[in-house]
């Protein structure tokens, strides 16, 4: 810490000044601009101190990854380069993360579930690389419009699972992010999710931070295991050890190992509830119809509790801004006193809704639904009807206007 | 706050991660002794004494602070060969304090030598082979401090304690956190004051 302290207030080659993190985030200027989520992705990545980004930049996920690259033309980034597929990106994420570089990386849809084997290895070993996820359609036939079924893939793999509902949350959370998932007693990778093309291909006003501010660098020598070196490389631990040996002690061991990973995310709880002011935000908890939702949905049903109480209709809602760690405690508090909680969802399995019903007590208080996927939107009309609908009040269907 | 209480073992089979039952990690100026937060005060106290009553009381160095690779980890080396120094004075005849390195993380083959060395992916060698019932971890990266303080609180009755120099260990029987130089000369003076208030058990281990 004492290494971090000392460089406040130093400047780096573009001239930006190291700032507090705290003060950067909380307390310097903000300037309002009209950016797509693409852009703001690449302004919080100026303001990020990153020293490697590593692209695959199969353009429909988002612009990101290219518009990075003008970051690294311009001096903002230590390196980057392309990878030969997703796979190769975020093995190549882990090998920078391995010598002690802050890594940001971008994906989505098949390029996620193609790359997936990298997760758990990345939490495995510890590596606080940082990927955004904007998720997007992942079956066959392929779509390159929003659908958050891959997220559900990433909950198990031991990394930190952030949804952001806006780009303003995208922007605070890239940077916020690195600070919480380089903590040593957390020191996990972070995928930091958002509804493709929704947030990334739309422009909205975002408060930006100073653009000669930026995060202090990354202190490896904090980090809860050891640099990659000659001495100590990371096969040293992936094959020749405990785990290749048939006794307890060497299955007791690697089960010691992932006890330990997600003890982690348990520890990342503290501070993802310090940086993001709670792992869920609230409206009207005394309600008796909740919307329980993440992401673009949250959007949704804000503005369907506006034309629910247009027709006298109480309702409130919570945004689940943490899925790993996950806010199981918040959750339940903030549902305890409905009897209906309704969850919308991007994607035909609600993940979401599965993951609220092993959480809360009494769960068939919960409709999973509505659910849209493969890139329809998701009007605030059907989460509305889906409501009345349960509740016994007339509704009309929207899904036509008839022969 | 948690029920849970990260006591000595044998505790399980396979014991859970102390993060997943609830216990937190102290605040700078705390620890933690058990899984509850206490002020530090009182945990050189309980450090000290466990120290003082333990049959085989050991100090385990890890990589950071064995190898001199930095002017701050050979200062905390000098202040660990103190606070050895100093539980040797303070024990009596019938204890054998014990200064066991953990010098890397790489798997040792054909087999360990559990008296010259412990390895962090099967401790339980050492503290068994040694009859170790209280050992302190000083400059083990917090990764492998954590997988081996539960390993042994899941197979042997030793009472762990953990110097941590980032956030400490929910992990350990007893935590501090933000290791420096001048807390492991407390817990070294701590030692001295307290020398002579407690005794060993009279059975062995």
């Amino acid at each position: 810490m004492a290494e971090a302290k000392s460089i406040i207030g130093t400047q780096n080659k573009k001239g930006q000044t190291y700032t507090d993190t705290w003060k950067m985030m909380n307390e310097a200027p903000r300037t309002p601009s009209f950016y797509t989520g693409s852009e703001v992705i690449k302004e919080a990545i100026r303001r990020a101190s990153c020293d490697v980004m590593i692209a695959y930049p199969i353009t429909p996920q988002s612009e990101a990854a290219a518009l990075i690259g003008e970051l690294f033309a311009e001096g903002y980034i230590g390196d980057y380069f392309r990878g030969e597929s997703e796979f190769a990106v975020m093995s190549q994420c882990a090998g920078a993360a391995f010598g002690g570089a802050r890594v940001f990386t971008t994906t989505a849809g098949p390029g996620t579930m193609r790359a997936m084997e990298n997760f758990p290895m990345w939490a495995g070993a510890r590596l606080p690389i940082q990927m955004i996820v904007t998720c997007r359609g992942i079956n066959s036939p392929l779509s390159i419009q929003p659908d958050t079924l891959e997220i559900a893939y990433l909950l198990n793999t031991g990394m930190l699972v952030w949804h952001a509902e806006t780009a303003q949350d995208f922007f605070d959370w890239i940077l916020k992010g690195y600070i919480v998932s380089e903590e040593p007693d957390v020191h996990l990778p972070l995928a930091l999710c958002c509804d493709g093309f929704f947030v990334t291909h739309t422009k909205d006003v975002v408060n930006l931070t100073p653009a000669d501010m930026c995060l202090p660098p990354y202190d490896p020598y904090r980090s809860p295991v050891p640099c990659m070196d000659m001495e100590c490389p990371p096969v040293r631990m992936m094959r020749d050890p405990f785990v290749m040996k048939s006794n307890y002690i060497s299955y007791a061991t690697h089960a010691s190992w992932q006890q330990e990973i997600w003890a982690a995310v348990e520890r990342s709880r503290k501070h993802s509830i310090h940086w993001l002011n709670g792992l869920i935000d609230t409206e009207n908890t005394d309600a008796e119809i909740m919307i329980v939702a993440s992401g673009t949905a949250v959007s949704q049903g804000r503005e369907a509790i506006r034309l629910l109480e247009d027709e006298g209709v109480r309702c409130g809602l919570v945004k689940v801004k943490t899925l790993r760690p996950w806010p199981e405690e918040e959750i339940r508090e903030a549902t305890k006193n409905a009897k209906h909680i309704f969850v919308p969802e991007f994607n035909v399995t609600g993940w979401l809704a599965r993951e609220i019903k092993a959480t809360i007590p009494n769960h068939d208080r919960v409709h999973a639904g509505p659910h849209v996927c493969g890139g329809m939107t998701m009007p605030p009309e059907i989460i509305v009807s889906e409501i009345k609908t349960a509740l016994g009040m007339k509704t009309f269907s929207l899904a036509g206007r008839g022969s | 706050m948690s029920d849970y209480r990260v006591l000595p073992g044998p505790e399980h089979f396979l014991p859970p991660a102390a993060a997943s039952m609830g216990i937190r990690l102290p605040n700078p100026g705390e620890a933690h002794i058990n899984g509850v937060i206490a002020p530090e005060e009182k945990a050189y106290e309980e450090a000290a004494r466990q120290f003082l009553m333990a049959k085989v009381p050991t100090i385990f160095p890890g990589p950071l602070v064995l190898w001199a690779w930095n002017e701050k980890a050979a200062k905390k080396a000098t202040a660990i060969r103190h606070l050895f120094n100093t539980l040797k004075e303070c024990v009596q005849a019938t204890q054998k304090p014990m200064l066991i390195p953990m010098p890397d993380y790489r798997p040792k083959y054909p087999k360990i030598n559990p008296e010259v060395e412990i390895n962090p992916n099967h401790p339980n060698l050492t503290i068994w082979h040694n009859k170790i019932d209280c050992c302190i971890f000083i400059g083990v990266h917090c990764h492998q401090a954590n997988l081996s303080l539960k390993i042994i609180r899941g197979g042997t009755s030793c009472y762990t304690i953990a110097m941590c120099a980032q956030a400490g260990h929910e992990d350990a029987m007893l935590s501090f956190r933000d290791a420096s130089v001048d807390k492991i000369m407390r817990l070294a003076e701590t030692i001295k004051r307290l020398k002579g208030t407690v005794q060993p058990p009279l059975s062995t281990v």
